[in-house]
Order: C-alpha cells, then structure tokens, then sequence
C-alpha cells in the first residue's frame, strides 16, 4: 500500500472515530422472537423518558416486518455519556412458512399476508447491514444458539470489522443457558439479560458504551 | 428408486462460481428438491445475498424457505490474528428444503440432520 493511501486509510478512520460520538447507528439483529423489539423497547423506557416504543411484541413470529429507527439515544453509564441510533429489525430468517402463523390461529388469508410482509422485512434487515456502525446480536438464552442466522450477522460483522455485542437474552427462563452462546461465539462479548423483565441491564449498556462508544 | 438427491459439491466446482453464480446455482437446485452439501461454505456476504433472494423466492404451498448450517468461523479476535487473518473458511455447509432438512442437533464441530422424503 503506498504512503499516501494509507495516510488517507487512517484519515478517513479517524474521521470516523470524531463522527461516530455523534451517535453509530446501531442495528438490533438475531432471529425471530429473540426479544429484539422487547430489549428496543426497554432501551427506550430507560432512556427516552417518554412512553414512547419502538414496536409491538408478539409471541408469534415476525411481529416487526419494517426496520425501525430511533435517533439520538443518549445513554449514562459510568460517568460516560454516549448517544446512538438505534434500528430495531425485524431480524434474519431463512424461511417463513405462513402454515406457522395459520397454527397460532390467524386465518389463511391474514397467514399468507404476514408471510409475504415477514419476507420483504427480513430483505430490508438484510439490506440494513450495509449501512450500520454496529450491531447488537439478540438471542434467546433458552434455544441453541448455533444457526445460521447467528453465523450469517456475526459473519458480516467480522468480515467488515465492525463491532458487535452478542445479548443473551431471556435469563428469567428456568432452562436459559448464557454459558453456551459464550461457548459458539467466544471471540465476542456477551451480556445475559432480561428484556422483559429488566434484569441485567446495568451490564447491558456498559458494555453498550465500551463497543460502539 | 424413490428417494432424495444428495450433491456434494467440491470446492473446485464451487469457487469457479461468481458470487451470484454460486447463489443462484443454490437456491435453483434446492427449490427442485435437491440437498446440497458444499465442501467449501459461501463467505458472509454470499450468505447474506443467499437470505434475500431466498426470501424472493418464497411462495405459499410451494417453497417455503431453506435450511441451511454451516459451522461458527474459527475467527481469532486478537490483535495478531486479525492482522493475519487467520479465518479458514474452508467452512462445510449443508443446504436443503426448509420442509424437507431438519437440523436436530448442531455445535461447534459436528451438524446432525434429519432429511425427509415427504413434503
Ligand atoms: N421470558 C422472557 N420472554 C421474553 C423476553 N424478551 C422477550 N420475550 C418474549 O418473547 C416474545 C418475542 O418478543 P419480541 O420482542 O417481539 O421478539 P422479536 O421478534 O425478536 O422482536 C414475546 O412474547 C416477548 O414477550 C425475556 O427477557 N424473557
Ligand atoms: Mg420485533
């Protein structure tokens, strides 16, 4: 690499750096039900003040089928102050059958229409990944945590060198087990909380402002 | 016989492909039926462009998405390791109808799967 090209490199990193306190923008990702919009919505609840959320939560999957953005969320921890944006996905899957949904008791007609809008919104979680500072990896404390949709967010993310923070989400389960998403993903930092019920979540944004700060 | 097709794909075959090539190949097949096992996976991003144009091609009653597992990069976060980037990804994946592949069991190093021949 010639000189100046690397000067410019290092420029432009730190360009960068000054522009990102500004606020990265910061993608929620993992798969279906993981509790995304969930840890979203607390983020908000704990910040923003105000009633406002993110989205609604469901039980049934694909519930968020449109990213959603919230600039400008300024967080306190330790004495640091750090300000992001945050975009609540609808998360990656590899397929959607709306024969799932017709089981959860929605009509065949109301089943195809979620399934078709689940698969445009896993497109636009897909297309987010370009335009991300970093990412917050959802996953459910109680599943196994080897998949796809796991390899396919944190494989984007290294090869790109952006920084990610892995949420075990769902500790307030009798059978959730941290241990073993720390085990498939050891290379990354990892935060076992309760979106739902707010545990954990001191740890959660110190490790949110040592990452993406 | 009735059964299902099985493709082991060498890594030859595969990294003759561009990376759309490589996609378009894998979701035309496995839309037919076919279960596809590359000795080398598709790097992150093919993954990623994979999850799209699968999510293009699903239609009720008739494809319904696809399974799909490979395992976790071997990725060494230190300081040297990314300088060097010792990431292999000489990566085994395996590749099917959503209705037809079911994962039972996966970690670190070993893919345990259940192929059906019903729909
Ligand atoms: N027990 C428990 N349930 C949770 C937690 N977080 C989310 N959930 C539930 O998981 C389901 C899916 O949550 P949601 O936030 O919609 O998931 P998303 O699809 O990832 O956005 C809902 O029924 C939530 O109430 C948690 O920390 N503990
Ligand atoms: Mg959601």
């Amino acid at each position: 690499m010639s000189m100046i090209k690397r000067f410019k490199l290092s420029f432009s990193k730190m360009f960068n750096k000054l522009f990102k306190k500004k606020g990265a923008c910061i993608g929620i990702y993992g798969p279906p039900n993981a509790g995304k919009t969930t840890l979203s919505n607390r983020i908000l609840k704990d910040w923003a003040g105000s009633e406002e959320t993110m989205g609604s939560v469901s039980h049934i999957a694909h519930e968020t089928r449109h990213a959603k953005r919230r600039n400008g969320i300024t967080i306190e921890t330790n004495g640091h102050t750090i300000s992001l944006d945050i975009v609540d996905t609808p998360g990656l899957a590899t397929k959607i059958d709306f024969h799932d949904f017709m089981e959860q008791g929605m009509s065949d007609v109301e089943s195809k229409k979620r399934s078709k809008e689940a698969t445009e919104g896993v497109i636009e979680a897909v297309k987010w990944l370009d335009d991300l500072d970093g990412v917050i990896l959802v996953m459910d404390s109680t599943e196994n945590p080897y998949t796809q949709v796991n390899v396919t967010v944190i494989g984007n993310m290294e090869a790109r060198n952006l920084p990610l923070l892995i949420v075990a989400n769902k500790i307030d389960l009798p059978n959730a087990d941290p241990g073993v998403i720390k085990e498939a993903f050891p290379q990354h930092p990892l935060v076992p909380v309760s979106a739902l019920e707010g545990v954990g979540m001191d740890s959660f944004y110190e490790a949110l402002a040592k990452q993406f700060g | 016989m009735q059964g299902i097709q099985l493709d082991l794909i060498s890594e030859a075959r595969i990294s003759q492909m561009a990376s759309m090539e490589k996609v378009r190949y894998i979701i035309d097949e496995v839309r037919k039926g076919k279960i596809l096992v590359l000795e080398k996976g598709l790097n992150p991003m093919e993954e990623a462009k994979l999850i799209e144009m699968t999510m293009s091609a699903i239609q009720p009653d008739v494809f319904s998405g696809i399974e799909m597992q490979s395992y976790p990069s071997n990725t060494d976060a230190s300081l040297l390791g990314k300088l060097f980037k010792k990431q292999s990804n000489k990566r085994l994946t395996v590749i099917g109808p959503a209705n037809q592949l079911k994962t039972l069991k996966k970690d670190r190093n070993l893919i345990s799967a259940l192929v059906s021949a019903s729909k």
